[in-house]
């Protein structure tokens, strides 16, 4: 009972399957030559800043294999660091470190790797392991994201973020990903983080999934997950709103942190962002995707969008 | 929905093309739907024998051609010593065989194969004009009239009249006796058909039977009225013609006609082939332009590569069904469709116990290679060439133990098994053990309904023999491409959001917007 629900009923719920996103949202709203902006993090993170959007620091990029040799006095006086593939997706490929003594590499949960880890990890990178279709890829090393500390309870070893779903500029879906001892320090649901609701309006918690399964408390930590509530959540809609303008993709998720020095910073922006958000907000996205487009061609500023959105999706 | 008609349009169009030329080659190049379908071809031979007096020869043997019931298919001679020509173009065609000198015994030979061919053959030759009643001997011509005259009485048409006269003729009356006095029967019943007016033939015919030899030929009498022919036996005045039976001369003329020797004897040989309908069109339409037989046309081994290359758009609409329908995810989006095609070459237990195999013993050699510290390019290649290593030795031990199947463990993609070992050790190393088992399962899954469908033989016929059936399929994927509904796996992933959870929302609700914390 319960493990099954009939098309008929998902489509009144409103609920949005692979099928529809894919070619009425995606397909639709964004135009493939964008595409490249926010696949490529490093690009992302250029047209962020260009936008006067915060991003975590850049420490350095390994562009070609000779330069994992190098990577060590790259990171010697570096304490925490984060490397990525420049090209990667679903947190595939992201090394955190958050200690070093230049020979052992420490991620979140106190596991050890060896320089030599960290080099053939970069390399893999670099020969395409972790992106898309396999292409050749740059390796991103940056810093460490210090997680605002009202989180501390929330999230398991990892830096927790914020995915919104930004459609035509009007921020429509929210939820916090909290990483697990599952998901190895990174916020990315299938990896095994849990996804928590936010009332798209306010920024408070409702819900909350992982594994695409209702919980109630933070499974490492114990914390229950409802407690949750965002401050500052108008000017995270702001900053997910603007995104719209800045990549020019009309179907967007934004994934948001919350740096304890630095406040909110972008992340990265992603032209597929998956489903389970609604899952986490126990609602379904049809309906408010369509009541957006029912606005029509209509000019509005990322101010206007984000007013109409606190009004009618409280 | 506007932009979506001419969406519609293209699709109803493909599927018309598709079903359109498929219809087309049912009808017009008997391509059945079915596959197992047989036709026979006949191979017969006539053996020409006669003494040769020393001097220059020159000798024509009647041959048959293409007839309603049979096409013929090929045609050859075995002479020796002999210069040959074929008189296709006269009205009886012939064969003509010639030699300056020769003495004694001789023997020449004339093969031909025909297809038994239910349709689509010429029609019958022309009637021939009614000559002029020849001079006869009044009591002759008297006793003729009579017997036409009876018969006449007792028949409704020319065909009936025929058959009526031939009847006359069996009996043994007075009239009869009159007529056969100086010619044989056959040439009795010709004049009969003269003196009455009716347009027939005297043809020689040969009746095939499996495996005989020493056959000889057979005297029929071919009546035409109007667009209708028939055939009388003229021994025993039957009316009918066997199936089996093969027109050989129709000219009312002897079989062979010998200068330069005597004792001339024909006999036949004749022996049955059982061919799919598949060989039996190809060789019938040999000479046609390619573009009506297309892929039948191509040499052999073409064909059988053509042959796996047409399945895989249907191994690619599995998938593709899987994916979009019910939403089964595979490691590498047509890697089933790849494996399905190296099961096809092998057999199913034996690929598939190799397939586990090799990426068992790859992934093991990976798991090594992993502590060594390479290149991501250069451990591909490592595990590669082990791999290909792995594969040389177990074939080499299948072949051993006799097991035959185990030698064709490398139709698998190497590169691509080498690719998805790769993939597969880091998503051991990543997610574990069983996220490997669940996506190498998948893929498993959807390679193994991919065989099912591709070594399905209806499929595979009508891959092969309807080409124009692509753009069907063609058409279906686009349809499924812009399928918008949810995926069979959505139904289980969204369960959670069935009403009655909602009511029971997470307790804390409230409690979180007081108890928040003080900033
Ligand atoms: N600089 C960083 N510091 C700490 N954690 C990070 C950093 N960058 C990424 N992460 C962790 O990895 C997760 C995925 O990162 P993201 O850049 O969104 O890549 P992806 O495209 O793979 O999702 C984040 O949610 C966060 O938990
Ligand atoms: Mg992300």
């Amino acid at each position: 009972m319960g493990w099954f629900i009939s098309s008929g009923k998902l489509r009144d719920l409103g609920v949005l399957g692979m099928n529809e996103r894919n070619i009425d949202y995606i397909s639709r709203h964004n135009e493939r030559r964008l595409f490249p902006l926010v696949d490529d993090k490093l690009k992302t993170k250029k047209l962020a800043l260009a936008a006067g959007l915060k991003v975590p620091d850049l420490l350095g990029v390994v562009r070609y294999q000779h330069q994992v040799r190098e990577i060590a006095e790259l990171l010697h006086n570096r304490e925490a660091f984060c490397i990525k593939p420049s090209k990667g997706s679903g947190g595939k490929g992201i090394l955190v470190i958050h200690d070093h003594d230049d020979e052992q590499y420490f991620k979140p949960n106190n596991q050890a790797l060896s320089l030599v880890d960290i080099k053939r990890h970069t390399s893999n990178i670099l020969a395409g392991l972790y992106s898309l279709g396999g292409q050749p890829d740059k390796a991103i090393i940056e810093d460490l994201i210090h997680f605002d500390e009202q989180f501390i309870h929330y999230s398991y070893e990892g830096v927790p973020d914020i995915r919104i779903i930004v459609f035509r500029g009007f921020p429509v879906m929210a939820m916090m990903r909290l990483s697990t001892a599952a998901s190895d320090g990174k916020a990315n649901l299938h990896q095994g983080a849990v996804g928590v609701g936010l009332d798209i309006a306010t920024g408070v918690a409702s819900h909350a999934v992982q594994f695409d399964r209702p919980v109630t408390d933070h499974p490492d930590t114990g914390m229950p997950l409802t407690d949750i509530r965002i401050s500052d959540w108008h000017r995270l809609l702001h900053m997910g709103a603007h995104c719209f303008e800045m990549s020019g993709l009309g179907y967007l998720g934004v994934d948001i942190v919350l740096d304890a020095r630095h406040g909110p910073m972008l992340l990265e922006l992603n032209a597929r962002p998956g489903l389970a958000i609604q899952i986490a907000n126990s609602r379904g996205l049809s309906g408010r995707l369509q009541s957006i487009e029912a606005i029509g061609d209509q000019v509005m500023t990322a101010e206007e969008r984000v007013a109409f959105v606190e009004t009618q999706f409280a | 929905m506007q932009q979506k008609i001419p969406f519609y349009l293209l699709i109803i169009l493909l599927v018309g093309l598709g079903l359109g030329s498929a219809v087309y080659r049912h009808l017009n190049l008997e391509v059945p739907w079915l596959p197992g379908e047989i036709r026979e071809v006949w191979s017969v031979e006539a053996r020409l024998e006669f003494t040769a007096k020393g001097e220059g020869v020159v000798v024509q043997l009647a041959i048959p051609r293409s007839q309603p019931g049979f096409t013929l298919l090929e045609q050859g001679t075995a002479s020796p010593g002999y210069g040959l020509s074929y008189l296709t173009e006269e009205d009886t065609p012939a064969v003509r065989w010639s030699t300056q000198q020769a003495a004694g015994k001789q023997v020449l030979y004339y093969r031909a194969r025909f297809l038994l061919d239910p349709v689509g053959s010429p029609a019958w030759a022309a009637p021939p004009p009614i000559a002029p009643a020849p001079i006869l001997p009044e009591p002759v011509t008297l006793a003729a009239n009579r017997l036409i005259q009876q018969a006449r009485q007792q028949s409704a048409s020319q065909i009936t009249l025929a058959a009526q006269l031939l009847n006359a003729l069996l009996s043994e009356n007075q009239q009869v006796q009159l007529l056969e006095q100086n010619r044989d029967q056959p040439a009795a019943a010709m004049l009969l058909m003269r003196l009455a007016g009716i347009s027939a033939r005297q043809v020689t015919a040969l009746r095939l039977r499996h495996g005989r030899r020493n056959q000889e030929t057979h005297q029929y009498l071919m009546v035409y009225e109007g667009d209708e022919v028939a055939f009388f036996n003229l021994s025993t005045g039957k009316e009918g013609r066997p199936q089996r039976l093969l027109i050989w001369e129709m000219g009312d003329r002897p079989l062979t006609d010998l200068e330069g020797g005597r004792n001339t004897r024909v006999s036949f040989a004749m022996q049955r082939d059982v061919v799919s309908v598949q060989q039996a069109i190809e060789q019938k339409y040999q000479d046609d332009s390619a573009a009506q037989v297309s892929l039948h046309s191509l040499p052999l081994q073409e064909q059988q590569l053509f042959r796996g290359l047409l399945l895989i758009p249907v191994g690619v609409m599995v998938v593709m069904l899987m994916r979009v329908l019910v939403g089964l995810r595979t490691s590498g989006t047509f890697m089933p469709v790849l494996i399905a095609l190296a099961l096809m070459q092998t057999a199913l237990g034996a690929g598939l116990a190799g397939f586990v195999l090799i990426v068992a013993s790859g992934l093991i050699v990976r798991s090594y290679l992993s502590r060594l510290n390479l290149l991501l390019v250069a451990r591909i290649s490592a595990v590669i060439i082990v791999v290909i290593l792995l594969t040389a030795t177990f074939s080499v031990i299948a072949y051993n133990l006799r097991i035959v199947e185990g030698l064709n463990i490398i139709f698998f993609p190497m590169i691509i098994i080498a690719w998805t070992i790769e993939r597969m050790s880091l998503l051991w190393e990543e997610e574990g053990g069983t996220e490997v088992m669940k996506q190498g399962g998948g893929s498993l899954l959807v390679a193994l309904l991919a065989y099912m469908v591709m070594s399905n033989s209806y499929v595979q016929h009508l891959t092969f023999n309807f080409p124009g059936l692509q753009l069907v399929l063609l058409a279906f994927v686009l349809l499924l491409g812009s399928y918008t509904g949810y995926r069979l796996i959505e139904l289980i992933r969204f369960s959670p959001l069935t009403p009655q959870d909602q009511s029971g929302a997470l307790p804390g609700k409230n409690a979180s917007v007081d108890n928040r914390k003080p900033e």
